[in-house]
């Protein structure tokens, strides 16, 4: 492609990486260019027009609006051509996740929890396989964290109380520094880890030696039960309480007359909020479970329930 | 020789100074502005994210002493005019009677928020100190509290001021009606009627929700 | 020799306590803020020994948490903030603009004190055990989490902020209405321009910081959870509240400083400043599309794409008016006639480094480069490069330009420039390296970090203690000129400004009679005069 035609190109780790750098140089040979023309000038002016200079000073109360407006219509175009190529590369970091490989990882003081699919769980450590594209869930158990991965020129904050999604990709293998990037107390320096990106078939390898993991939603299935979910939720229940069967990704009418999407962050409201949303035609009777769950169940259920529909278990 | 005159001596008369405070006033009116505009900024971020609960609280709110207490201020500023205009035609008992007026009627304001602060206690509506509200918007409701008590009590806290305030004017101008003092009370007056456009939206945004219409 | 001034007038302790002169309360503002650099420098020293390694070896993870945010609530608020306006600007103000005080003396001296106050409170909290949530109090962190005297150190810089405003009000108040007869606003001098710029920022921005503050406060306290998220509170609307005031913070952290280039600049180079008026509404335009920026410190946070979007398109705007500025300054050495006197040294300084930070600036309000970038050395870098590359040399060239107008004392000439060229020096080496630190993608408020970033440590730590030694020197070499330096006369640097048309140290009320005002700003030329000063 014609950044191939770039001397001395590289392309970025991640599918994006390789554009950001592209655009730090740019950034950085429009900054040398006007930099140095400034120290030219300042050195040339300094020297020439030192007092006691026997030079030709006529006419320097001479006005001249061109130069201002020239030298603000030049800065304006440099810096909306600019905004606009950062703009670009930053939809490519953002764009919404279509890979289907979801990996959660939750974030608490100080360290990374990821979890996935299949049960395989780590700790301030993520494998992944080359060239695929990761969903990651984000959630945080207590205060604002960041994940930042250097090598893929992404980083993106942990907010509690919602899900952060972003998709990453690595398009080498190899071992790349995973940094905590919001202070979030003690110890934030050591709230460090290791993304390691294998190929494929050392990553499926990886997988199955990770030891009898439970898949996160056959432990969400067990939750279910334990919480009490199925009480309401199941059928044969006396309450009458929406059924979960092939609830994820369908719109949702609302009591308030409303539609929401049934996405992660609507089971996770769900579950600790119940009253904020209530579907219609149901009445307010679902318990909360604000503070008797953390956001590895959460995590486990909401995978639980992504399948029913898909697959009854 | 400059400290004999009847003003300061970065002013170059007395006019001079009494329009360089009156412009004071205009700009620490524009704080105050920036102030409770803050304020209720994060009101309105809260209410558009929780309608309902926003509605359902403003309904437990005393909308008989909130409007009480909104005729009361609006009467107090109304006073607060006439006393200008009154030391303006140099009836200086006037002005002090009705600013003694407009005085009274900010005390019965914070008089009435008392009792009503005490209501809102024995209903359990004080968030932190003590709050149950049973139902699905409990969370929503204790947003909306919370701006209520912090903005009605930084509005008191205004009031306070205010009062006294015009209390130090009551007593100035009681004892004369110069140019000086008459300048001063004009950006008291200023301050006063601040401090009631602020009720004003207070009102609106604290009271009304859930009770207009259907 | 026998005259008056403002400085023998009285001793009496009463007399500087209870003035409302306003070059008595500068000299008491500069007296506080000098010791207040030094504790922030202090723990900025400390912080960058503890980084020459990598592993932890002189504090512990919580004292150096502590340490940082020590550096910047203090650096910001009773440093950064005040300096120039309160020092330079309440001194030369007046004097600049031919008044004989600012608009409410009392107003001045209640500004010093709660200052004070608000310092006192701060500094209560940190030397009782400090606070650990960063300059910034992110929620829930600091609402929730903290086990540090967040509550005292918060009430602190409410205080403070009710100084600001004061300052703020007063200034403006001062320029609309205090003015010389002739003096029209095209006729002032740049620095009152920038002034004003930063006090409409000072009134405006700082009661949103106050009432953020206030329901910071009230969450801690009484528990409530207004952001909390676990009853429907957003972190973000914090972060939000906080930006809102914070970057509006940052312009009043430099445009003072542009306002001491524009006087120093056309002084040594004897010229006016080229294109006034794109300068003088260059200053204002900083200040209103900086209003407008604040969401760029939050691209990474979650916030709505638009919002990034349209954030990172006003973070491009707001920088027109700075180049705006810098091209201009450049223009005026042309054909001027320069010399390179301490004060002048420091204006050069300020373009160089100014624009560095400006441009690295630039890169963090690229949305996608910033997405690398934000949280990392890159953005530490970027904004000393601004603050003490600009605003603290800014601060230290207005301090030599007008010392012999505040003090009556010639400063020595050779020690103040090698003071500057070590300081030029000590500054780059300290602060370059953490452009690559970042880059690189080093995180900041690191207390220990990975060995492949410890040479560029190793590089700042050592610009860090030549740029300690070097703001020590001025202490020297000023407070000897205060004793024994030679005796300055009104106009030592042939300025045809009104603050010089009056004795060095002046009066007490400045100016003995009105001065009038036939001509605009900058008129150097070879046969200047002083203005005739008729009643």
């Amino acid at each position: 492609m014609w950044r191939e035609w770039i001397p001395f190109w590289q392309g970025g780790l991640s599918p994006y990486g390789g554009d950001v750098d592209l655009l730090f140089i740019g950034l950085l040979v429009a900054s040398s260019l006007v930099l140095g023309l400034l120290f030219v000038l300042l050195a040339l002016f300094c020297i020439r027009y030192r007092a006691g200079n026997q030079v030709d000073r006529a006419n320097h109360e001479a006005k001249s609006w061109h130069w201002e407006v020239g030298w603000t219509t030049a800065s304006l175009v440099c810096f909306l051509l600019l905004f606009l190529w950062g703009a670009n590369v930053f939809f490519e970091i953002y764009k919404t996740p279509q890979g289907e490989l979801t990996v959660f990882v939750v974030a608490k003081q100080w360290m990374w929890k990821v979890q996935h699919a299949g049960g395989q769980t780590e700790i301030n450590a993520l494998h992944i396989p080359v060239n695929r594209p990761m969903r990651l869930v984000m959630a945080s158990q207590d205060v604002i964290h960041s994940f930042f991965i250097p090598a893929l020129r992404l980083k993106h904050d942990v907010v509690p109380g919602r899900f952060q999604d972003v998709e990453i990709e690595a398009k080498r293998p190899g071992h790349y520094h995973l940094f905590c990037a919001e202070y979030c107390g003690t110890d934030h320096s050591g709230m460090t880890g290791e993304i390691i990106a294998m190929e494929a078939p050392d990553y499926a390898a990886w997988l199955r030696q990770q030891g009898p993991g439970t898949p996160l939603a056959q432990e969400g299935s067990a939750l279910f039960r334990e919480l009490g979910c199925s009480g309401c939720h199941g059928t044969g229940s006396k309450v009458r309480a929406p059924l979960l069967e092939g609830l994820y990704g369908k719109p949702v009418p609302l009591a308030d007359g409303s539609t929401v999407i049934a996405d992660d962050k609507y089971i996770r409201d769900s579950i600790l909020l119940p009253r904020s949303q209530i579907a219609a035609g149901y009445d307010a009777v679902m318990p909360s479970f604000e503070g008797k769950i953390s956001e590895d169940q959460l995590l486990r259920l909401v995978t639980y329930i992504k399948l029913l529909g898909e697959n009854h278990p | 020789m400059l400290k004999g005159r009847a003003f300061a001596p970065q002013f170059a008369s007395s006019r001079h100074r009494d329009e360089t405070a009156e412009l004071g006033m205009w700009v620490f009116i524009a704080t105050e502005v920036l102030l409770f505009g803050g304020l209720l900024l994060g009101y309105f971020v809260y209410r558009h994210a929780n309608p309902l609960a926003f509605a359902e609280a403003s309904r437990h709110t005393d909308i008989v002493i909130g409007a009480a207490n909104t005729a009361i201020l609006l009467t107090s500023s109304f006073l607060v005019a006439c006393a200008v205009d009154a030391l303006r035609a140099n009836a200086r008992s006037a002005s002090v009677a009705l600013l003694a007026g407009a005085i009274v009627l900010g005390a019965s304001f914070l008089g009435l928020k008392g009792i009503e602060y005490a209501d809102e206690y024995r209903e359990h509506l004080i968030p932190g100190i003590d709050f149950v509200f049973d139902g699905a918007l409990a969370n929503g409701v204790q947003l909306f509290f919370v701006f209520y008590f912090v903005s009605t009590a930084i509005h008191g806290v205004h009031m306070l001021i205010g009062i006294g305030v015009l209390a130090t004017l009551a007593l100035l101008v009681h004892k004369s009606g110069s140019t000086r003092r008459r300048a001063a009370l004009h950006s008291a007056a200023l301050y006063w009627h601040f401090v009631d456009v602020v009720w004003i939206f207070l009102f609106a945004l604290i009271y009304l929700p859930g009770r207009s219409g259907g | 020799m026998s005259e008056i001034d403002y400085l023998n007038a009285s001793y009496t302790l009463r007399s500087w306590f209870l003035t409302t002169d306003h070059k008595r309360i500068a000299i008491l503002f500069f007296a506080s803020l000098t010791v207040f650099f030094f504790i922030g420098g202090a723990a900025a020293t400390l912080i960058r020994i503890e980084l020459a390694t990598p592993q932890a070896d002189l504090v512990s993870a919580d004292g150096y948490n502590r340490l940082f945010t020590m550096h910047g609530v203090i650096m910001v608020w009773f440093f950064l903030i005040p300096s120039i306006p309160n020092t330079l600007g309440n001194f030369i103000v007046p004097l600049m603009i031919g008044a004989r005080d600012l608009a409410f003396p009392r107003l001045n001296l209640a500004s010093w004190y709660l200052f004070m106050l608000g310092g006192t409170v701060t500094l209560f909290a940190i030397f009782a055990g400090g606070i650990d949530t960063g300059w910034t109090f992110y929620t829930p962190f600091s609402t929730l989490y903290s086990n540090s005297y967040v509550l005292v150190a918060v009430s602190g810089v409410f205080i403070v902020g009710f100084s600001s405003i004061l300052t703020g009000l007063n200034f403006i108040v001062t320029i609309h209405r205090l003015r010389a007869p002739g003096l029209t606003w095209y006729r002032l001098p740049l620095f009152i321009w920038s002034l004003y710029a930063t006090s409409v920022i000072l009134v405006l921005a700082t009661p949103v910081l106050a009432i953020t503050l206030v329901l910071l406060a009230a969450e801690r306290f009484f528990g409530v959870g207004i952001f909390d998220p676990r009853i429907g509170g957003d972190p973000l609307l914090f972060q939000h509240l906080f930006w809102f005031y914070s970057h509006p913070a940052v312009y009043i952290m430099i445009l003072p400083g542009m306002g001491v280039v524009n006087e120093l600049i056309s002084c040594f180079s004897r010229k006016e400043i080229f294109g006034y008026k794109f300068v003088a509404w260059a200053s204002l335009a900083i200040a209103a599309v900086g209003f407008l920026v604040w969401g760029h410190h939050m691209f990474v946070s979650g916030q709505s794409l638009l919002a990034s979007l349209v954030f990172s398109f006003m973070s491009f705007i707001v920088a027109v008016p700075s180049a705006i500025k810098v091209f201009n300054w450049t223009a005026t050495l042309h054909k001027g006639s320069i010399r390179f006197d301490a004060p002048m040294l420091y204006a050069l300084a300020f373009i160089g480094l100014f624009t560095i930070g400006g441009l690295t600036g630039l890169f963090l309000a690229c949305l996608a480069y910033d997405v690398h970038a934000t949280d990392t050395y890159f953005v530490v870098a970027h904004f000393h490069y601004i603050m003490v590359g600009g605003m603290v040399t800014a601060y230290f060239g207005g301090l030599h330009y007008w010392w012999p107008k505040i003090t009556g004392r010639l400063y020595s000439e050779g020690w103040a420039r090698a003071a500057a060229i070590l300081i030029f020096f000590g500054f780059n080496l300290t602060f370059f390296p953490q452009f690559v630190l970042g880059a690189e993608g080093m995180p900041r408020r690191y207390h220990v970090y990975p060995p492949e970033f410890q040479v560029w440590n190793v590089l700042s730590s050592g610009g860090a203690t030549i740029l300690a030694a070097a703001y020590l020197l001025p202490l020297f070499y000023l407070g000897y000129s205060l004793f024994f330096g030679a005796r300055a006369s009104a106009n030592p640097w042939n300025a045809p400004g009104l603050e010089w048309q009056t004795a060095s140290p002046p009066p007490e009320f400045n100016f003995a009679t009105q001065p009038m005002v036939t001509r605009g700003p900058y008129q150097y030329s070879t046969d200047f005069e002083p203005e005739p000063q008729n009643a």
